[in-house]
């Protein structure tokens, strides 16, 4: 064991996109044995592509990587795993109708791995030793996100990964199933592996690694021992000045009722129930959060108030309108008849791009979807989309080179910006946002909680479907927990704790979800 | 009549399964290959040549070489579509270009490109009908076995096509094991679903594109030079090949992208193809007329799009097209 040579080192690594996106500036770091290292960084600072440099996945323009003090080219993904090096995707490397024994088989040769019954076997070792639970026999397209994620890593130990990189794999996890990575992590670490983690939550860094790197604008900063790191004082290196890490939470006296949800049930395009019998009250000037494990009927729930999803006999969906005094009903309008009332949905799906904006289209473009159809006259107005967009990128910090860049090529971080600040920008009176901050760096997130007050201290219903149990429970006033398309509650944001909340979202005992003891 | 019928649609039906299992090949690798009816049609043209080559070369046509007169319309068969499949992969594979608009347009110069050699030949000869027979060649590839006469309907359902009906067959059976079973076709399987995860797994996404598509492309050709020099006896003669290669693509869905299916399948969709015909037979006392034959003769669209319909409600994961079917990959897309 010789833990003087770091287990990989990088020198002088850049790597630029087209002429003008710089992702990564003369990046020189190291990862050692058996160590866990975060790295940090806002968004788009270059973490997720200096790792894919390591997998394979892209090519440095110049820089060298050694791994044990040799010199190496990695030019395929193929290259990597002949190293040692595997990287666990933000959005995983499997094919949804193999089983998970054909997902490990994949791309490898027969000769070395034997047949299905020698890679079950394998499988059940790898289990065995860092305490996973899959069936090799199942398909992908069956399994949690959890479960997937758990293949992951299996397939990448399987192929002899002696350096695991993680790209924010507690995203889509419960706070249990976070803590049960983490202890695999925990495990493999003590077995002499090198682990890299890239996540922006911070207390996560601080329970789980040993160092922390970090990134800004894709150089590199510099390091710190976790032991001898902080919140505020991470933050403060990532952003490169202070930040205000406090969540407000202004308690507003004037609540009016602005919308009601009764008896809503949906189904999901399987024909299951996806919602089933929710009520709920959202008043004005106050944010009401929506918690529950991905997958629990959130999508469903903002899309039938949207307009978008169809709900069944016995629901109903009613909008008080103030200003008239009317109370109109919501289901069986049009989505663009909804949208007039003044009811906004910023939806982040996991998938950005797949929903609200168009990724060919640049800023400016995507904000007129949202206008096209207000003026007299039958030219467009281009004027009002393209001050919006300016102000959005300024305001949010949206890095690109112009507002008539396809979205497509912005970064991930970047285009939930777009989306958000868009929705934001039309003033409405409901505001539903799904995982406004999935990906977001720590600044930037709490750029969007400060949107989101402002809206609530305007006096609209802010609705806020997230994933960070600490987030909701210090943005929102009251949370509703979703448990398998059930309301399985309505709790005081003030005064409730995380695992109340926790115990909400898991616990109903004819669910069909997992024991999770 | 029954077994003459059946023995018509297997005729009819062996075309259909050189194409489907081509494109089904193909399609697995994420490439939708719509030029195959072009495909199919270059790949009997270029049967034709190369046959019409070998017995103009001879001085006394019966002493035609039974081996070379099979091995060399098949040789410029093969290699006729897989310069199609080349030209196909180039363009949507490494330069990326749409699939669609690729296919649509390797079809229509297949179905050019074709109709001017067969036009060409036809003038060479200065036959006095619109067509070419290549009469020689396809006595050898028809021949089917000397007893299978004497066997009744069992010889005639079953013993009584050229080697290329068999050898479709064999063709399906063996894709399927090996898109099933053998390693290699795991991996093409995960190309067409998800290359970027078959790319992360240390697969090469291009080579399997590449490959896949042309020996897909190479497969379907045969069905050209099926048609020509067994079904139809060697008779060139242009366009006469009609919407074979659009009715392999509808069987591709058909039979849920599965080979094996597509045996059966072809035969199926070659009766439907043909069973006008045989209406006013079957059922003398319901008069059919022309122009019901004419809509009888969509019957195996129809059947394609309910496929469709009852696929699309069941919503089986195993039996939906592979799921990249259609897009291009590019590694550092983002």
């Amino acid at each position: 064991m010789d833990k003087q040579t770091p287990a990989v080192s990088l020198r002088h690594i850049t790597k630029a996109f087209g002429s003008k996106v710089v992702a990564n500036k003369d990046v020189s770091m190291d990862i050692m044995r058996g160590e866990i290292l975060a790295l940090l960084g806002e968004n788009g600072s270059g973490k997720t592509t200096l790792m894919n440099m390591l997998s394979g996945i892209y090519r440095q323009d110049s820089g060298v990587i050694y791994v044990d003090g040799n010199e190496v080219h990695i030019t395929s993904p193929k290259d990597a795993f002949d190293l040692g090096i595997g990287m666990i995707h933000q959005h995983f490397k499997l094919v949804d109708v193999f089983t998970a024994t054909e997902n490990v088989a994949l791309g490898m040769d027969k000769k070395t791995t034997g047949g299905a019954k020698e890679i079950a076997k394998a499988i059940a070792d790898i289990c065995d030793r860092y305490g996973f639970d899959i069936d090799p026999k199942q398909k992908v397209y069956n399994m949690t996100v959890s479960q997937k994620q758990t293949l992951e890593i299996v397939k990448t130990l399987y192929r002899g990964a002696n350096i695991l990189i993680l790209d924010e794999p507690t995203a889509v996890l419960t706070p249990q199933e976070t803590d049960k990575l983490f202890a695999v992590l925990r495990n493999m670490k003590a077995d002499g592996k090198s682990i890299i983690i890239i996540t922006h939550k911070l207390n996560e860094v601080l329970a789980i690694s040993d160092r922390v790197a970090i990134l800004r604008k894709g150089e590199f900063i510099g390091d710190v021992k976790t032991s001898e790191a902080s919140v505020q004082s991470l933050t403060d290196m990532m952003v490169g000045a202070k930040v205000e890490l406090d969540i407000e939470r202004p308690l507003i006296e004037d609540r009016p009722l602005l919308l009601s949800v009764s008896h809503l049930t949906c189904l999901d395009k399987y024909g299951v129930k996806a919602l089933d019998d929710v009520s709920f009250d959202a008043y004005g000037g106050e944010i009401l959060g929506i918690a529950g494990i991905s997958g629990s009927g959130q999508k469903q729930l903002l899309e039938a108030i949207a307009g978008l999803q169809k709900a069944e006999a016995g629901s109903s969906i009613t909008y008080n309108d103030i200003e008239k005094g009317e109370t109109e009903e919501l289901i069986g309008k049009s989505v663009s008849e909804i949208k007039k009332m003044g009811v906004a949905l910023s939806f982040v799906p996991e998938d950005r791009l797949g929903m609200g904006l168009v990724g060919t289209m640049g800023m400016s473009d995507n904000m007129m979807l949202r206008s096209y159809q207000k003026g007299s006259i039958i030219f467009t107005d281009r004027k009002t989309p393209r001050d919006l967009a300016t102000k959005v990128k300024e305001e949010l910090e949206v890095v690109t080179p112009n507002i008539n860049t396809p979205v497509r090529k912005l970064s991930g971080g970047n285009v939930q910006k777009v989306l958000v600040g868009r929705e934001i920008a039309s003033d409405p009176k409901v505001l539903m946002a799904a995982y406004a901050v999935r990906g977001l760096d720590i600044n930037t997130s709490y750029t969007i909680y400060r949107l989101l007050n402002e809206q609530k201290k305007k006096g609209s219903a802010v609705i806020y479907v997230g994933e960070d149990l600490d987030v909701l429970i210090a943005l929102c006033d009251r949370i509703a927990v979703l448990c398998g398309g059930k309301l399985n509650g309505i709790v005081d944001g003030r005064t409730v704790t995380k695992e109340e909340v926790g115990l909400l979202m898991t616990h109903i005992d004819d669910s069909k979800k997992e024991d999770e003891a | 009549m029954v077994a003459a019928f059946i023995h018509r649609a297997i005729m009819q039906g062996i075309p259909l399964l050189f194409g489907a299992t081509g494109e089904i090949v193909t399609e697995k690798s994420g490439n939708l290959n719509l030029g195959i009816p072009g495909v199919m049609y270059v790949g009997g043209i270029s049967g034709v040549i190369g046959a019409f080559l070998y017995e103009n070369s001879l001085a006394d046509k019966s002493q035609a070489n039974g081996f070379l007169a099979i091995m060399i319309p098949m040789l410029c068969c093969l290699l006729g579509s897989l310069i199609m499949g080349l030209i196909y992969s180039f363009l949507t594979t490494t330069l990326r270009a749409n699939q669609n608009v690729t296919g649509l347009a390797i079809t229509t110069f297949g179905v050019g490109l074709g109709n001017f050699f067969g036009g060409s030949l036809i003038k060479i000869v200065g036959a006095d009908v619109p067509s070419i027979t290549l009469s020689v060649t396809s006595k050898f590839f028809s021949a089917s076995l000397p007893f299978a006469s004497n066997l009744g309907w069992f010889g005639e359902i079953f013993l009584s096509y050229g080697f290329l009906a068999y050898l479709a067959i064999i063709i399906a059976i063996v894709t399927s094991l090996y898109l099933k079973k053998t390693r290699s076709g795991l991996n093409l399987r995960a190309v067409g679903e998800n290359p970027a995860t078959a790319d992360a797994a240390g697969i090469n996404v291009t080579r399997y594109k590449y490959v896949s598509t042309c020996v897909g492309s190479m497969i379907a050709g045969l069905g050209g030079l099926y048609y020509v020099m067994d079904y139809a006896n060697g008779i060139w003669s242009n366009n006469a090949f009609g919407d074979r290669g659009w009715l392999a693509i509808a069987l591709v869905i058909f039979t849920v992208w599965k080979p094996n299916f597509a045996i059966i399948g072809s035969i199926i969709f070659g009766g439907l193809y043909i069973v006008h015909n045989y209406l006013n037979q079957f059922f003398p006392f319901i008069p059919v007329d022309m122009s019901t034959q004419e809509l009888i003769k969509m019957a195996p669209y129809v059947i394609t799009v309910l496929v469709l319909i009852v696929n699309s409600m069941r919503r089986k994961r195993e039996s939906q097209p592979p799921e990249a079917l259609g897009l291009s990959y590019f590694r550092e897309d983002r």
